[in-house]
């Protein structure tokens, strides 16, 4: 029998936990969500269970339980820091484990976020990565004050006013990834050369403008920053519909997507990998990874018992857009080892409650995938490329 | 009787992008690596300092149409590297140069507001304005910006900010469990601002910071600059670092207080300061000539020529006389992205200064252009610098410096082990951190609203 190949596993943080009553578990800490503490904590246990990346999940305006507009809730965790910035925060604090902020494209400046995720780059030692994603909340849109968004019915997804939305949002968003890009590689590598005898610092034919110019914004170049230690970090995206997908296949290296069963999988890594054909990167590795969100304890029951305990508390039972688990880490395990066979390169798992699932990822599920073979004993690789068996990238623009 | 003597406010600032910075030093180490700023803000640290200071430019300079490469190029992305440095350090301010013209109000609140939460308190943002059209090519409003605009701007961004971190007065996250009650209030967080250049509202998502909101610097010298200080700013980053200017700056500013209501004490002005240290006078004097050849080569000199001149002098002798024509009329052009260009209100009038001082003392160029440029603040052994610091503050010349060693990582090692604590010996300067926040290091008073403390104990 051949082994299995080795499985990525991922946590998403966000808050007390993906569940909305997350917060009032026992275990949880829900007044020190904004202190540096709690993440550092749980980068640590991250790394402890040797995962290949976290990523710290965001959004400019406040959360909502509604998709397209606020709410007034009081019952819910409301209340978020910047997801760059706790990453930038936990990185010195940790070694191995990838960081992967989400930023939103829509409203924000690739300049800045191109010389601030190769800065992440830098301070934590080639662990960068970036995870791009688009707003069509009219909300977010007043927070900023400088376009509107069209009010737009989530259910009409076949709404010619949605689609066109959802066209020129990541349109916009493949344009940015693209900047950001181009400005990574804006410096050569060896573009310092500190040469006393002629006095120069760097030798300036290895800079380079990378004169984009787009509908949403034209951007000169070089960056400010020199290229970040990983050449290019990880680019990642969520890959929900048609357009999503397109933006993973054009401008990712790790795709977040979710499938309700295994053959679901199969079609949606089948769709992203038509559309790489089209996007002229077949030969490209673009890590197709399944989102989940995880009930875990000791025993199936316990872990059942446990979502109906919280959705009790929510006052409604808990959906998400990726399928939801309760089980145990052996039962995780096997759900996970036979989704990989359509084609997955790993999962991100959502804990649904913090710490408590996310510990049960790490001491439980971990050591499972560990017994299988299926997961690695200790980190090989110091950067998030080198753990996610990336190349570094040659400088687009070096001759 | 004697008043009993002001404490003296040091902060460091991580060398910067241009001439004062010695690459070329055997000693000289990476200025984008972390290891830098965390050996950096160690040192401060350890040293008592009230905070780190990081500058910031969006836009590479350029001179005669080409990238400029005799000075350090390149440098991280500020806040990212004040957070990380958050996490290396304890006590000490981390202070953060953001541009008022190439950010948006809403995210810049967000980023300090994160920024103070991840540091416990210890977030300051220096606002600075810009309009040029070359560093508007990197982002999406390109250069749109009137010059007569930018204060405007700057200083309704900066009171749209305020709204934004007093939207939240920190006593709204509850967290009761068995309530099941997050928040006290449904709306908290909600927020509108609208004037000419800004029409935002909602509700902003990161409840009340540690101390309120990041402590504000404010760093432009002219009169709309310093209005702007008195108006809103709890220090200045000023270029005043010899004893009478700095007494003139300091009176006109502190002057300008009581208009806004405010108290001399709200307002602390701190000059950005160079220092030479060695054992002796004499020798601190020799090693400061032997570091000014070294900022100043003679490539260098023409560079600061042309940018006067603005034109092409490349055919200069740096050893030779000054050019005996006028500099070219109009609009610099020749630098751009060079703050220090838009300083040369009279061309023609500065030229002929420097000849004649040139002339005075037979300077060659490179040698003016030392004289102009190049004179460290303070040079001296550590018993003379520290003295100096000491009467300049006491003379209220300032409040304090923010020190800018020439040479990173290690240029701050010498003072903070021989000067720092000369000046703990004459009481002038503290030898434990006191306080938690940077505001309280800075002697602020807390901000109206609930401090951190009473949150916690809640």
């Amino acid at each position: 029998m051949s082994r299995p190949s080795p499985l990525h596993l991922a946590v998403a943080l966000d808050g007390a936990g993906w569940h909305p009553a997350a917060w009032r578990e026992p275990l949880a800490q829900p007044a020190d969500l904004l202190t540096p503490g709690y993440w550092a904590g749980l980068a640590a246990e991250a790394e402890r269970g040797l995962l290949d990346f976290v990523t710290i999940e965001d959004s400019l305006g406040l959360q909502s339980s509604r998709r397209l507009e606020p709410d007034r809730r009081t019952d819910q965790v409301r209340g978020r820091l910047d997801a760059a910035l706790i990453a930038a925060r936990i990185a010195p604090l940790t070694s191995r484990i990838g960081l992967i902020p989400a930023v939103t494209a829509t409203h924000t400046e690739p300049f800045h976020v191109s010389k601030a995720i190769a800065t992440l780059d830098y301070v934590s030692g080639g662990r960068a990565g970036l995870r791009v994603q688009v707003s069509a909340r009219p909300d977010e849109a007043a927070l900023f004050g400088r376009r509107t968004m069209p009010r737009i019915c989530v259910t009409g997804r076949d709404d010619p006013a949605v689609r066109r939305l959802a066209a020129g949002l990541f349109g916009e968003a493949a344009d940015y990834v693209e900047v950001v890009r181009r400005l990574w590689d804006s410096w050569e590598d060896d573009a310092e050369i500190r040469d006393r005898a002629t006095g120069r610092f760097i030798d300036r034919r290895k800079l380079h403008y990378i004169d984009f110019v787009g509908e949403h914004f034209s951007v000169k170049g070089p960056s400010i920053t020199p290229r970040p230690p990983q050449g290019q970090p990880v680019v990642a995206a969520l890959a929900h519909g048609t357009e999503a997908c397109r933006l993973v296949a054009r401008s990712a290296d790790v795709g977040f997507v979710t499938p309700r069963d295994a053959g679901q999988a199969r079609d949606i890594v089948a769709e992203v990998r038509r559309e790489q054909a089209a996007a002229g990167r077949a030969g490209e590795t673009v890590h197709l990874v399944a989102d989940l969100v995880v009930f875990l304890a000791d025993d199936a029951a316990a872990a059942v018992a446990r979502r109906a305990r919280l959705d009790d508390l929510a006052g409604y039972p808990y959906t998400a857009d990726a399928a939801v688990f309760a089980g145990t880490p052996a039962q995780l395990a096997d759900l996970l080892q036979d989704w990989q066979a359509s084609g997955l390169a790993g999962f991100r798992l959502r804990p649904a409650a913090i710490p408590g699932d996310l510990v049960h990822i790490t001491t439980g599920l971990v050591p499972e995938l560990q017994r299988r073979g299926a997961f690695r004993h200790q980190y090989q690789a110091s950067t998030l490329r080198g753990l996610l068996g990336l190349p570094r990238p040659v400088n687009r623009y070096a001759a | 009787m004697p008043r009993t003597p002001k404490q003296i406010h040091l902060a460091a600032h991580f060398p910067g992008v241009n001439n004062t910075t010695v690459w070329s030093d055997p000693q000289s180490g990476s200025h984008i690596e972390f290891s830098s700023f965390a050996h950096l803000a160690q040192t401060a640290e350890r040293a008592k300092f009230d905070f780190l200071f990081l500058a910031e430019g969006l836009r590479l300079r350029e001179q005669g149409g080409e990238i400029y490469d005799l000075d350090v190029v390149g440098r991280p992305d500020t806040f990212t590297v004040l957070a990380a440095l958050a996490a290396v350090t304890d006590r000490l301010g981390l202070a953060g140069t953001i541009n008022s013209t190439f950010n948006e109000p809403y995210e810049v609140a967000r980023q300090f507001a994160s920024l103070d939460h991840l540091s416990g308190g210890r977030a300051a943002w220096n606002v600075v304005t810009s309009w040029d059209a070359f560093t508007g090519e990197n982002f999406r409003r390109g250069g749109y910006l009137p010059q007569d605009q930018r204060y405007e701007r700057a200083r309704t961004f900066l009171a749209a900010a305020g709204q934004l971190f007093d939207s939240w007065d920190g006593t709204e996250v509850v967290a009761d469990r068995a309530a099941g009650q997050f928040l006290r209030d449904p709306g908290a967080g909600t927020f509108a601002h609208h004037d000419a250049q800004f029409s935002i509202g909602g509700r902003f998502s990161v409840p009340r910071s540690p101390q309120g909101r990041p402590v504000i610097f404010q760093a432009g010298d002219s009169d709309e600059g310093r209005e702007f200080a008195a108006a809103s700013a709890d220090a200045i980053f000023s270029r005043h670092s010899q004893l009478r200017d700095g007494q003139a700056f300091y009176t006109d500013v502190k002057r300008r207080l009581a208009r806004y209501g405010r108290r001399p004490d709200q307002l602390l002005i701190l000059p950005a300061a160079t220092f030479v240290l060695a054992g002796t006078d004499a020798e601190a004097q020799e090693l400061a000539r032997e570091v000014r050849f070294q900022q100043v080569s003679g490539q260098t000199a023409i560079k600061f020529a042309e940018q006067l001149w603005n034109r092409d002098l490349s055919g200069l002798d740096p050893d030779g006389p000054l050019p005996d024509f006028d500099p070219e009329p109009g609009e610099n052009t020749i630098a751009r992205g060079r703050a220090s260009v838009r300083m040369y209100r009279d061309p023609v009038a500065i030229a002929r200064q420097w000849r004649d001082k040139a002339e005075a003392g037979k300077l060659s160029l490179r040698e003016l252009i030392i004289e102009v440029t190049g004179r460290q603040s303070f040079v001296g052994s550590p018993a003379t610098v520290a003295a100096t610091i000491n009467e300049f503050v006491q003379a209220d010349a300032s409040d304090g410096f923010i020190l800018v060693p020439h040479i990173t990582p290690g240029g701050l090692d010498e003072f903070a082990g021989t000067v720092v604590p000369l000046l703990q010996e004459r009481g002038v300067f503290r030898t434990e951190y006191t306080g938690r926040t940077l505001r309280e290091h800075l002697g602020l008073a807390p901000l109206a609203g609930r401090p951190a403390a009473a949150r916690a104990a809640s």
